[in-house]
């Protein structure tokens, strides 16, 4: 009897650490865009917005193909990252990041709006009567009052961030070992007979998404607003 | 003293018809009440003072602050005004505990300072007992008086309160009063009462404005703008009137008497200064002043017949209401003999008739 192959855990790793840092740059991004959009009217208002929910419909290689053009060697932000950082973006974990930050912003975006949206008008006016600057009427009423959904969506983006597949595989490529997460390894482990790694990493997936679900509905029940859920 | 002068254009949308506000007045240190049905103006008044919304022309002026000024561009912004507001649902921020509510008002304040004046604003409201919790765990009245105390902790210089009675049963509304008449008393700054209560108006307004279609219609105080509606509309808003249509037959003003046509009837009053013969009028008078006696044979002089259509029960007396719109207030026992009674006379009193 042939000795079961032993399974390599660092892409479970790697795509942990990705989606941790992904979930924490998509918060500041998806938080500051929410709040313009939720808050202020402009010009130019329902193209931002579109553009935003762009990466929830292209197909991840047509994402990927843009992100390699710009983020490339040869490119203005590509040149400038590798003079500051001393190495490529391109085809390395932090391309990794970059991947799955394109992934999950955008539900982020979509679910903070609704939170800072679903935050009852007379909270923020009673604020302002009460002599609040904007900035401490962010900080003490509006994101303390949509603080649950908030958490609720960035679970969401964490549980997104673990999956992506295709731009991942556009940007950072899958060099095991190195930039290949768990969606690649399963992948390689289907192609390459190893049925076992599959069914495991499968499995983790699986619980961890669920896990991931079950604390964002638990969350979105918020105690001072309306009823609403995850998704 | 706050002044305003606010226009404010809403062209027509999916769902809702034009609108444009064009008010003009004075309010002085006391209440103030604005009174007028749903979709006056009222709180749209109220949100533009505040810094809610811009006006597009106008000028607001509170003691010798411009808040707004739509030639010179000033528009300050809602923070800097120093408007206190008391929203219709209080609008307390319930992760706050009720000090904390009071004291996010304060927090330039150093903090002795703010100490001092939070302990002072919950003595004022029999506040103390229930300082340390959220507003959800706080009974309705308690709510409503920290919903005041908030509004009123930053010492503004106006204070702004946006239908506080609507929804409250009797005895909250008695503890709303009571708290709004301490307001007035101890700290002599203009209030702006938005109501469409009529009572209300009478028990706590100093001065009264009455709004309609975005327009003032009438101001006052309380009681004269009860006894003496300018017009039919304002009659009608303060809805405690009989209101007739008539027309004028003869005017004698050498004697002070005038006659006027009401349905096929003819009745006897006062000369109308400033009417002619054959305009058509409204005679607005008030149930109580107005008497009903079953129909005895022919009507007496200054009544008219009526058909008795239900009778309603009041707290001290019997409203009849009779065919043609007329109600008439009788006491209880007067009625009593007669109840069963279908035909009655309703009689005018010849003095007293008033015409809009």
């Amino acid at each position: 009897m042939r000795r079961p192959m032993p399974i390599d855990w660092f892409p479970l790793w790697l795509s942990l650490r990705v989606a941790i840092l992904s979930t924490a740059f998509a918060l500041v991004i998806g938080l500051g865009l929410a709040w313009i959009l939720a808050n202020t009217q402009f010009r130019g208002k329902e193209l931002l917005d579109s553009a935003v929910t762009l990466p929830l419909v292209l197909p991840p290689t047509v994402l990927g193909y843009y992100l390699l053009v710009v983020l490339g060697r040869n490119s203005p932000v590509g040149k400038l990252y590798e003079w500051l950082f001393g190495e490529p973006l391109v085809f390395s974990w932090q391309a990794a990041v970059v991947a799955a930050l394109f992934h999950s912003t955008p539900l982020l975006v979509k679910s903070a709006r609704a939170a800072f949206e679903s935050v009852d008008r007379s909270y923020e006016r009673a604020a302002r009567t009460l002599g609040a600057s904007e900035a401490r009427l962010f900080w003490r009423v509006t994101l303390p009052l949509a603080r649950r959904s908030i958490l609720a969506a960035a679970a969401l983006a964490f549980a997104r961030s673990l999956g992506d597949f295709g731009v991942t595989l556009m940007i950072a490529g899958n060099i095991p070992g190195r930039t290949q997460t768990v969606a690649l390894a399963i992948y390689d482990a289907v192609e390459s007979n190893n049925g076992r790694a599959a069914r495991v990493l499968v499995l983790i997936i699986s619980a961890i998404a669920i896990l991931v679900l079950t604390l964002a509905n638990r969350l979105t029940t918020n105690p001072y607003g309306p009823r609403q859920t995850a998704l | 003293m706050m002044q305003a002068r606010i226009r404010k254009q809403f062209a027509p949308g999916a769902e809702s018809a034009a609108f444009s506000l064009d008010v003009d007045f004075k309010a002085a240190a006391g209440i103030t009440v604005l009174f007028g049905p749903s979709g006056a103006g009222k709180t749209l008044t109220l949100d533009c003072i505040a810094g809610f919304v811009r006006p597009d022309e106008g000028r607001i002026l509170l003691d010798d602050e411009i808040l707004f000024d739509g030639a010179a561009g000033v528009y300050k912004p809602a923070r800097a005004r120093h408007c206190g507001y008391v929203f219709q649902n209080y609008a307390l921020f319930p992760h706050m505990t009720l000090r904390e509510n009071l004291e996010f008002a304060l927090n330039r304040a150093p903090r002795p300072e703010r100490r001092r004046k939070v302990a002072a604003m919950l003595e004022t409201f029999h506040l103390e007992d229930v300082s340390g919790r959220h507003p959800q765990e706080l009974s309705g009245g308690q709510k409503q008086r920290c919903s005041i105390a908030r509004a009123l902790i930053g010492a503004p210089r106006l204070v702004l309160l946006d239908e506080p009675s609507r929804g409250l049963d009797a005895p909250l509304r008695a503890e709303l009063y009571a708290a709004l008449r301490q307001v007035r008393d101890e700290f002599q700054i203009p209030a702006l009462l938005v109501t469409h209560d009529f009572e209300e108006c009478l028990e706590l307004g100093d001065e009264m404005l009455v709004l309609r279609d975005g327009r003032i219609v009438q101001s006052g105080t309380p009681r004269k703008i009860f006894e003496q509606p300018a017009n039919v509309d304002v009659a009608r808003l303060l809805g405690t009137y009989n209101l007739l249509p008539a027309e004028v037959l003869a005017l004698d003003p050498g004697r002070n008497v005038s006659r006027l046509r009401l349905q096929e009837f003819e009745l006897a009053g006062p000369y109308f200064p400033g009417r002619l013969i054959g305009d058509h009028v409204w005679i607005c008078i008030r149930p109580e002043s107005l008497a009903a006696l079953p129909r005895n044979g022919r009507a007496g002089m200054n009544q008219i017949p009526a058909t008795l259509e239900r009778a309603v029960e009041k707290l001290e007396h019997v409203r009849l209401e009779f065919a043609g719109g007329i109600a008439v207030d009788v006491p209880r026992t007067a009625f009593e003999k007669h109840r069963g009674a279908k035909d009655w006379v309703v009689e005018f009193p010849a003095t007293g008739l008033r015409v809009l």
